[in-house]
């Protein structure tokens, strides 16, 4: 009896350990806390600091119109940039923008899809092994050294081409081409390869020769993706300040034509920004300019976002 | 040779190091006892100055190694905005603050440190050494648009510009144009970009510090009076501007040192005129910030 008693009691001694155990967390568990808390924690960092950002520039850049009383559409549509002189036209920088994006992306793109055509579907090993390497390389050059190259060596040759001075859309133009080219080339070849396999082989059963296939079956599924590619290719190109600024001259003045000087957002922020004073119309005049330049990143991200679930529903059907 | 006598002379060497090094640092502590320096110090602005401020600065901390002073550049505007704000102990500045909108100059503290003469340059190619003070003006006024005008060559001019707002673009508008806009054209934000330019592109004119003068551009004379240094401190070279050190209120300790020996004659007798500035000792008339020049 007593040996029985004393078994019980120790059963129960283990039991309740037991359960100690169960109900407590155990190492792994509180590895998956401590896992969840850090993702979380810099997923807040990271929101806090986009959304201060996003205020801090709407913040700045209204007070243009808000506190020097600026109508926007006069800073829209105005052609004559003197901010110390209380001038804010920004139209000759919203089209030289967007003119340099443009034509980057229109030259850009058929030399990209040529170029990712080649690397997928004509000879995919050299692709792999040659074109590959050299494209990444392109990516990881420095924008400085790329507007230092445009300045010494594209510069010199468009005035020799075309005349005046070098400076221009047109040199803007040809250095942000070469920038752009491997973001387009690199998304290009993804899309190119992420069209099934039957899509091809089908065609080819069909009797299409490699060239209806390509430019019929392949190019046509993967319109979606080529088109997201150009649009992260022209999000690049209207951010690039420093390359460009080196080589588009700078002039506030409604481009005429492609080979006079011109200006873009990015190249008046980085030219100006140094030496106007806090809270005076120069300085939020320039804020104005850098809030144009985030509502239209976030425009171009949009866009991407829109292609790419049509194209999703595509495929689908 | 044995071992001991080996360890013997080592320690022997260690032991008469450290006694140098004891007596040098006592002697230096007992030199500047009076004032044992220490604080932060940021100048923040002008990039034309950040080269001379950064140069005495390190020769600064090396006799002051607890003040850690910091040079930065930014452009005028920047520094002084930043010390208007109270957020750096000194602004660098090309211009007088009082020539700057959102500035209260009577807040601030002007400590002039160097004078730099600017004049106009041009591409070799176009033939120009000597310009009259009207024909320049109509140059950047955009009146006068080919080199065959004021006796070049037949060339089409090529004007480009520094930033609005630039310290050295106030000084030679204020010179030159007289009140009158600028033609709008190229603008660069540097010296160094409009020297790269200036130098490659065929008929292109700018303005540059004298500092950085090349053999690869032309400086150009106005009314046959040549940009150099003697001429500035006469005011018979018209273009030039004080390089100002600003502060706000009452500086401290380290903050004055420095500036004091920023107009100290180690500074100013050598590094200053070494690295292409004009001493501020060596003019012979001042000019206020309305542009008024009095002789000395």
């Amino acid at each position: 009896m007593e040996q029985t008693n004393f078994q019980l009691k120790k059963q129960d001694t283990q039991s309740q350990e037991w359960s100690k155990r169960l109900h407590h967390a155990t190492r792994a568990t509180r590895e998956d806390w401590i896992g969840r808390g850090v993702s979380y924690l810099c997923i807040g960092v990271i929101i806090l600091v986009v959304a201060s950002m996003l205020w801090f520039i709407t913040s700045k850049g209204i007070a243009t119109f808000t506190q020097n009383h600026v109508s926007l559409w006069k800073f829209l549509s105005g052609t004559d940039w003197s901010p110390s002189q209380g001038k804010i036209g920004a139209l000759p920088m919203i089209v030289g923008s967007f003119a340099v994006t443009f034509a980057a992306a229109i030259v850009a793109t058929p030399f990209a899809v040529g170029t990712a055509i080649f690397m997928t579907e004509i000879s995919p090993n050299k692709g792999r092994k040659f074109l590959q390497p050299v494209i990444e390389l392109l990516v990881g050059i420095p924008s400085v050294v790329y507007g230092f190259i445009g300045l010494a060596v594209v510069v010199p040759f468009m005035r020799h081409l075309v005349g005046g001075s070098g400076f221009g859309i047109i040199s803007a133009t040809f250095v942000l081409f070469v920038m752009v080219l491997p973001t387009i080339t690199s998304m290009t070849v993804d899309s190119l390869r992420a069209v099934p396999r039957y899509y091809k082989e089908a065609s080819l059963a069909l009797g299409a020769t490699r060239w209806q296939t390509v430019s019929k079956v392949i190019l046509r599924s993967a319109t979606p993706g080529i088109l997201t590619a150009v649009i992260f290719g022209m999000a690049r190109a209207f951010g690039e300040a420093l390359a460009v600024q080196m080589v588009i001259g700078n002039a506030a003045v409604m481009p005429k034509d492609l080979i006079s000087a011109a200006s873009t957002l990015t190249s008046q922020l980085t030219t100006g920004i140094g030496d106007t004073i806090d809270g005076t119309l120069p300085n939020n005049a320039l804020w104005s300019l850098a809030l144009i330049l985030l509502l239209m990143s976030l425009f171009f991200n949009a866009l991407v976002r829109v292609i790419a679930k049509r194209g999703q529903l595509k495929h689908e059907r | 040779m044995n071992k001991g006598s080996k360890l013997a002379m080592g320690i022997a060497a260690i032991s008469l190091l450290l006694v140098g090094c004891g007596k040098a640092t006592s002697s230096t502590s007992s030199k500047e006892s009076s004032a044992a320096l220490s604080g932060k110090v940021t100048a923040v602005g002008s990039t034309a100055l950040q080269p001379l401020a950064a140069k005495a600065g390190s020769n600064f901390t090396a006799k002051n190694s607890k003040v850690n002073l910091t040079v930065q550049g930014g452009g005028s505007g920047t520094g002084l905005s930043q010390v208007q704000a109270g957020a750096v102990s000194i602004g660098d500045s090309d211009i007088f603050a009082e020539e700057k909108d959102g500035i209260k100059a009577d807040k601030l503290t002007d400590h002039k440190v160097a004078v730099v003469g600017m004049a106009p340059v041009v591409n070799k190619d176009t033939g120009i050494k000597n310009l009259k003070m009207a024909q320049l003006k109509q140059i950047f006024t955009g009146k006068i648009t080919n080199w065959k005008e004021v006796g070049g060559k037949d060339e089409k001019i090529v004007i480009i510009n520094r930033a609005q707002g630039s310290g050295t673009r106030a000084t030679f508008e204020n010179a030159v144009l007289k009140g009158t806009d600028a033609v709008k054209s190229q603008e660069q934000d540097s010296n160094g970009a409009v020297q790269k330019i200036v130098s490659t592109t065929p008929g292109a004119v700018s303005y540059l510090a004298f500092s950085y003068f090349t053999n690869k551009l032309q400086a150009v004379s106005i009314d046959n009076v040549t940009p150099t240094d003697n001429n500035v401190e006469t005011n018979k070279w018209k273009i030039w501007s004080y390089e100002h050190m600003y502060t706000k209120g009452t500086p401290d300790k380290a903050t004055t040192a420095f500036l004091k020996y920023m107009d100290s004659k180690t500074v100013q007798d050598s590094l200053v005129k070494d690295m292409g500035y004009i001493s501020i000792h060596d003019m012979k008339v001042t000019k206020d910030a309305k542009g008024v020049v009095t002789q000395n």
